[in-house]
């Protein structure tokens, strides 16, 4: 039944098209969020030290020359002050002839400490340039280049799997409860062809859909605002992308299976989708988590595929990397499309 | 082939203590037009999805093209064209697209689903989606994708619920050419003078039982019913009236006198040669008096 599969599917996709509220949480919702944790997120850990300034004393002129602090000048002492009491900066520097005085709130340890470090370490450093003595010591700073990710590295992935569980969760289930409620189930059963070529020609609609999203989802990360880099190895993360699709929509199926309404579909499906979403790692790498919340993560299908595609998306790892998140998620996709296939019914009772 | 297309025997459904259907039995031969009819909750629907095999009897047996329906029979399938009375179709698309899909699942090409928008007169309607299209206009799309792959048997669940009387008379003439070209139609109805003209046999169902099954003019008979003849009050006086030959009970109201008997012949005669034919109305008995007789209900349809 070649013809039907086609036009199964053709009917599928013409339908999926014309909906525009589809459409919308497919293509355009995980994009906001991709835009606003993107942009959040883009100068996470180059963010400048604000400092108050009273005064025109040479500690201002250097301190502002550094560039890592935000000097924020105030005409009169008090109200500098004021700013520091509320808590707004972590501390004013007075700088007036020789005379050099750091006031600071306490409130936040950590923060006062750098400021004052800061500021000693300029305030002697010029003075030794004043004594006109060479420094004893000699002291430089050398960056090394750290194994954490980017923001974007990782929200690419995050927030794609997600997306992509979103619509094959949604797109499996809602189509089942809407077609059973609307008797097309009860159409096709009375026509020759088989429940594998109805739910086939679906699959084949949600993956096509997955790609593309996949697609443009990628090519915006890639714009220069964000700047995601692609790993040499990005093309691996194709399989385990599938076997997501795979597996959220088996999810899908069962959900559709039990749900008799669309609304009670969409809260399962939010129900299933939404903890995976908060623990595996599609906001915030899960390596931020307590251990026991990363274990606890591993039994999601969704942590599997995020860590996957960020494994050849953007870490670049080799071919054998493949094996734990490819057979996680098959695994799950049998398991579950078995008990989907057992408790699938044509029409409610 | 045997002589019967669909041979159901004592078939029982119920939905906890609800008889749905309680002992139907019937047979209707190829190409012959079935009618079954009965006021709402009469059990024609569930019965009906026994027959195409949507659902399984709790007792009883249907054979459909010689073969049991149920559980589902694929090799059955495309020989049976089933109209849900509930419509089905696949969402947001046009009326031709449905058709499409409907004839791809048969291996049909897509002029056949033009072919059809022309016979239930859709034509002008085929980019139209069929949510946007009116209650009779789904109704005929309905109708057209049930018929689309020509099966052999047909069943449709009140086709002409819905319909305009023109679309009604259209569907009538759409139905006869299909049983002219041999085709066994099932159907229900809630109208009973559309299933009199239609239908070669009617079946009148109440509470899950059928009450009566023949030919629309055999159930009339059996009846016995006297025909009512009513002229314009004032033609003649109640005394004349009942003096006339053939005239078994005569009753005037403010608008009629209306006489009630069982040789209507010499009775018109009498009054033809009077010359007293003003408003003259003659009534024979119908399948609602037959239903009427057979529940002691007056039928609403
Ligand atoms: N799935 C079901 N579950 C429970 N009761 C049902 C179900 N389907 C039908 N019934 C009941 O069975 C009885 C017969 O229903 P059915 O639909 O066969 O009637 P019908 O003659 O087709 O009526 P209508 O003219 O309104 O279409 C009704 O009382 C109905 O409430
Ligand atoms: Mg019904």
């Amino acid at each position: 039944m070649k013809g039907a599969f086609k036009s199964l599917s053709i009917a599928m996709a013409k339908g999926y098209v014309r909906d525009k509220t589809t459409l919308f949480f497919a293509f355009v919702f995980p994009l906001m969020f991709l835009v606003i944790f993107g942009l959040l997120f883009r100068d996470v850990g180059s963010e400048k030290i604000k400092l108050g300034a009273f005064g025109d004393g040479q500690v201002i002129t250097v301190l502002e020359q550094t560039g890592i602090v935000d000097v924020q000048h105030f005409d009169t002492l008090d109200a500098g002050v004021a700013k520091v009491r509320d808590g707004d900066l972590p501390g004013l520097v007075e700088a007036t002839g020789d005379k050099v005085v750091l006031r600071f709130a306490a409130s936040d340890q950590s923060q006062a400490g750098t400021v004052q470090g800061l500021v000693s370490g300029v305030t002697q450093q010029l003075n030794v340039q004043a004594s006109g003595q060479p420094p004893k010591y000699d002291f430089s700073a050398q960056q090394v280049e750290d194994t954490s990710l980017k923001p974007i590295q990782y929200l690419t992935p995050g927030i794609l799997s997600w997306g992509i569980a979103i619509t094959a969760v949604f797109g499996a289930a809602l189509i089942m409860v809407s077609w059973r409620r609307k008797q097309v189930l009860r159409r096709l059963r009375l026509s020759p062809v088989g429940a594998g070529t109805v739910l086939g020609s679906r699959l084949a609609v949600t993956i096509s859909v997955a790609v593309l999203q996949a697609v443009i989802f990628i090519a915006v990360a890639m714009l220069p605002v964000f700047g995601l880099t692609l790993s040499g190895t990005w093309w691996l993360a194709i399989p385990v992308f599938l076997m997501g699709v795979l597996a959220f929509f088996s999810i899908g199926m069962l959900v559709g299976a039990f749900a008799k309404t669309e609304e009670a579909a969409t809260g399962m499906a939010n129900i299933v989708v939404m903890p995976m979403a908060f623990l595996s790692g599609t906001f915030f790498p899960i390596d931020l988590a307590p251990k026991w919340l990363q274990a606890v993560s591993k039994v999601f299908p969704l942590r599997h595929m995020n860590d996957g595609i960020t494994d050849f998306l953007v870490r670049g790892k080799g071919a054998e990397a493949l094996l734990l998140p490819c057979g996680v998620l098959l695994g799950f996709t049998v398991v579950i499309s078995v008990i989907a296939a057992k408790v699938f019914r044509w029409e409610d009772s | 082939m045997t002589s019967a297309a669909i041979v159901v025997e004592d078939i029982h459904k119920s939905y906890g203590d609800l008889h749905a259907v309680d002992g139907v039995s019937f047979t209707v031969g190829h190409g012959e037009f079935f009618g079954i009819l009965g006021p709402n909750g009469a059990g024609k629907t569930t019965a009906l999805e026994i027959v195409e095999g949507l659902r399984e009897p709790d007792r009883g047996s249907v054979r459909l093209l010689d073969e049991n329906p149920f559980p589902r029979n694929v090799s059955l399938l495309p020989r049976i064209g089933v109209q849900l009375q509930a419509s089905a179709f696949f969402e947001k698309l046009t009326a031709r697209e449905q058709l499409e899909t409907f004839a791809s699942l048969y291996g049909i090409g897509a002029a056949r689903a033009r072919e059809m928008l022309d016979l239930v007169g859709l034509t002008d309607k085929a980019d139209t989606r069929e949510d946007k299209l009116s209650g009779g206009q789904r109704q005929r799309l309905s109708i057209a994708c049930a018929l689309v792959h020509d099966p052999d048997v047909v069943f449709l669940d009140e086709p002409t619920a819905a319909l305009d009387p023109q679309a009604r008379r259209n569907l009538w003439d759409v139905l006869r050419a299909i049983q002219a070209r041999g085709k066994t139609i099932v159907y229900t109805t809630h109208y009973l003078d559309e299933a009199e003209i239609l239908c070669d046999r009617v079946a009148i169902m109440d509470r899950g039982r059928i009450l009566a099954l023949d030919t629309p003019a055999a159930l009339v008979r059996g009846l016995d019913a006297p025909a009512r003849i009513t002229l314009d009050r004032g033609a003649l006086t109640t005394a004349d009236a009942a003096a006339l030959p053939g005239a078994d009970e005569v009753s005037e109201d403010d608008q009629a006198l209306t006489f009630v008997t069982r040789t209507p012949a010499p009775l018109l005669t009498a009054l033809a040669e009077r010359g007293v034919l003003d408003g003259l109305q003659v009534r024979t008995a119908t399948l609602e008096d037959v239903f009427l007789q057979l529940t002691g209900r007056e039928y609403r349809a």
